[in-house]
């Protein structure tokens, strides 16, 4: 367990913060969504990430990854969330790489894997169902008809799910609506037959797809896992995801806080640098504080979903809740105290503050991670 | 690495043979061994516990041999620190000439002062009060008046320091005093310490708003103060107490998690005090402020652990200049849920209608106030944030 970086990973760091200030920052999203690009990501950039070894980062080497663990990968997902780089890392290379590794046989994770771990092959998890996070809510349907399983039902906020190859769907095969036992994981081609998909647009110019599934037939060998046992791989696929997106959201706000502080030394009022205000002064150094201590929690989810994954949830949602509220209060003050700039769309800060609250509601919001820490703290 | 592990073996087997079985009980506060010319000890067997570990400089570990200490590294520090904690080894001697003085005397004092006070720091011969704040300069306190004289072969020392804690029991006190009125307030300051038995050095105590303290109001009335009494360089106070200053807010923010006293901790607090349905606490918002208090305590409590990590690695961060904010803010967040989760039992000021425990935690949370002003209030804490973390231009 670390609270503190090594040497790699400090070194990935730097690589990361150069590589995406020069190849992907925010201009670059700017750029993807004025010209509504089809895909919502360059598969230039991907690319070019899937060399440096990103797309591999949590994989073994035997699936051809760079096994670097969770914190070699919160610091690259730090550094895209300071640039808000769009690309399939989160939805492919974390969220449905870990289905596959915690979840997969070892025929699905050697004919899978090393083309995740290469960025050929891209992956989304088609979880959600309503408008709030309700992970074990499920009511698509798997039905058993032969040697083939019969898919339907709808999802919504599916992340890269318009541009994904393989969809990972969470369906029910067993139980009543609501429980978590009989949730089964199944793979399905984006392509196949009886799948549909519309893509939505957010107000973070990211992307994420509704998808529907009407008699999608697939071969039963699709199960990831066992059947009417997904929950037990669903649950640490989504503790890694929202610790994942937790590094992001440091990144991301990090940078719309730093960005502010530089503004605030250089805007004049009265004849004085705005900074140099008390009233402006204590709500930063507030929030500076508040960054201190969601970096010793970030830093301790990402060590424990390697060291000692039975903290995994408690850490997990600790995490997600404290990001998730840092996030908010830094992109609330970042355009509060730009003043008039700050809701103009020509500053970048607005997207900081867009992409921050679609980051709040991915895998559960305040509320949802607030209740599961009580419940697991017993009460 | 292996010499480390040897000497944890080591430190494993001196602790075993030398420890009292009673001085690995948890402890009450009048189980604590304060020093000093007027100190008594609780018991025969802390006494003995007491002598072995100062006889072994363990008392200081990591203080040079030379005057006393244990000449331990950070490291072996840490370590004797982990193994006396793993037996519940109580600490042998408590005081602010452990904690504040002895640091500053080793770092700015003269050799004849370093074998003077801090040799006697660490046998226990001397208490230690601390004379910073007057009536007049709290937060503002390099606007200090308490002035000392050059008069010759002595400094006259004329004025009075507020918030001393236990001065009434205290052998010395390091003061900061106004040596020149005519420069800027910072550049006139010294630092110098006056033995209490002095003529013209006398106390009254304080009452709070939780009831008795050990805070006294310290007089001095033309006491005559010898020169070498003088630590570093004359009107160069004030570098000295900033130094010291950083001791001081890690210990408040240490605080709340040595009480040798008996807390309650909200989480069974709820579980006592509030109705459940279904395994939650039925009152919605009482159970999200729980949930709020727990996840901020977790993240100050990571953060503590980060400061060590970072210290032991060599790495600089801002977090240990966070850590009296949060961590004594997250105290009056404490303090307050405590009383909204207990409700009317947890009014109680005295008596036998209350548990002592009940009556504890009510005087705590009128405590629990003055963590937030003491030490640097938190205004005075954002302020050093904005200026030394974020670099904001002065006010």
């Amino acid at each position: 367990m670390a609270l503190v970086l090594n040497e790699e990973q400090r070194l990935l760091q730097d690589t990361a913060k150069d590589f995406l200030a020069t190849q992907a920052p925010v201009t670059a999203l700017r750029q993807l969504r004025d010209e509504k690009d089809s895909l919502g990501y360059s598969p230039e950039l991907w690319q070019q990430m899937a060399e440096m070894g990103w797309s591999s980062i949590i994989l073994p080497e035997e699936y051809g990854g760079l096994d670097f663990g969770f914190l070699g990968l919160g610091v690259v997902l730090e550094e895209a969330g300071r640039t808000l780089t769009a690309s399939p890392l989160f939805a492919s290379a974390v969220v449905g790489a870990s289905a596959i590794l915690l979840g997969g046989s070892e025929t699905q994770k050697q004919t899978l894997l090393p083309a995740v771990a290469a960025g050929t092959l891209t992956l989304a998890l088609a979880l959600e169902e309503s408008h709030h996070h309700r992970p074990t809510h499920i009511s698509t349907t798997a039905q058993r008809q032969g040697d083939d399983l019969v898919l339907n039902g709808s999802k919504c906020f599916v992340l890269d799910g318009h541009s994904a190859d393989h969809l990972i769907v969470v369906a029910r095969t067993k139980g009543t609506e609501d429980d978590s036992n009989g949730l089964t994981l199944v793979l399905v081609d984006r392509t196949a037959e009886g799948v549909s998909c519309q893509r939505t647009t957010l107000m973070d110019s990211r992307n994420a797809a509704n998808i529907r599934l009407e008699n999608v037939v697939v071969p039963a060998s699709s199960i990831l896992g066992e059947i009417d046992q997904g929950w037990a791989v669903l649950e640490p696929v989504l503790d890694r995801a929202r610790v994942a997106l937790a590094a992001e959201m440091m990144g991301s706000s990090l940078e719309a806080f730093d960005r502010t502080v530089d503004y605030l030394k250089e805007r004049e009022q009265f004849g004085k640098v705005i900074g140099s205000f008390q009233a402006l002064q204590h709500r930063k150094a507030h929030l500076q504080s508040e960054i201190e201590l969601c970096r010793s929690v970030l830093l301790q989810a990402l060590s424990v979903v390697d060291d000692a994954p039975q903290d995994l949830p408690l850490l997990a949602s600790l995490a997600k809740t404290k990001l998730n509220e840092l996030a908010k209060q830094v992109t609330n003050e970042a355009v509060q105290m730009h003043g008039g700039i700050g809701v103009t769309d020509a500053l970048e800060i607005g997207f900081f503050l867009k992409r921050a609250r679609v980051a709040m509601q991915i895998y559960g919001d305040t509320g949802y991670h607030k209740d599961r820490y009580a419940t697991l703290c017993g009460y | 690495m292996e010499d480390l592990e040897q000497f944890r073996l080591d430190v494993q087997q001196w602790l075993e043979a030398n420890c009292p079985e009673s001085q690995r009980q948890p402890m009450k506060p009048e189980d604590q061994y304060w020093g000093g010319r007027r100190g008594q000890f609780p018991s025969a067997d802390a006494q003995l516990w007491f002598e072995r570990m100062r006889d072994k400089g363990w008392t200081a570990p990591e203080w040079p041999t030379q005057f006393g200490g244990g000449g331990l590294s950070a490291q072996q520090g840490r370590l004797l620190k982990e193994e006396m904690k793993r037996i519940n080894a109580r600490t042998p001697v408590y005081g602010i000439g452990l904690w504040m003085l002895g640091p500053a005397v080793l770092e700015y004092g003269n050799e004849a002062q370093k074998q003077q006070h801090v040799r006697a720091i660490v046998n226990g011969e001397t208490r230690w009060a601390q004379g910073y704040s007057e009536p007049g300069a709290g937060s503002d306190l390099a606007s200090l008046q308490c002035k000392a004289e050059d008069q010759g072969d002595h400094f006259l020392v004329n004025g009075s320091k507020i918030w001393t804690t236990a001065a009434d029991k205290c052998d010395w006190i390091f003061c900061l005093v106004r040596t020149d009125p005519n420069v800027k307030k910072q550049e006139g300051i010294s630092f110098l310490l006056i033995d209490m038995d002095d003529p013209g050095v006398s106390t009254t105590p304080i009452a709070l708003i939780s009831g008795e303290s050990e805070f006294c109001h310290t007089f001095f009335d033309n006491v005559k103060v010898p020169k070498e009494n003088l630590i570093g360089e004359l009107n160069k106070g004030w570098s000295v107490a900033k130094a010291l200053l950083v001791h001081e807010r890690k210990l408040m923010a240490e605080m709340g998690s040595d009480s040798p006293r008996e807390v309650m901790v909200p989480n069974v607090a709820a579980h006592k005090y509030l109705e459940f349905d279904n395994g939650k606490i039925a009152d919605a918002k009482l159970r999200s402020d729980l949930a709020d208090y727990d996840m901020q305590m977790q993240a100050v409590a990571l953060t503590h652990f980060r400061t060590f990590e970072e210290k032991a690695a060599g790495i600089r961060s801002p977090a240990p200049l966070v850590m009296k904010y949060v961590g004594t803010e997250a105290e009056k967040v404490k303090s307050e849920l405590l009383l909204a989760i207990m409700g009317s039992s947890g009014l109680g000021w005295e008596g036998d209608a209350f548990s002592q425990l009940e009556i504890d935690t009510a005087r705590l949370w009128a405590m629990s106030k003055a963590m937030t002003i003491a030490g640097g209030s938190s205004e005075v804490q954002l302020n050093l944030i904005a200026k030394n973390v974020l670099e904001l231009p002065q006010p």
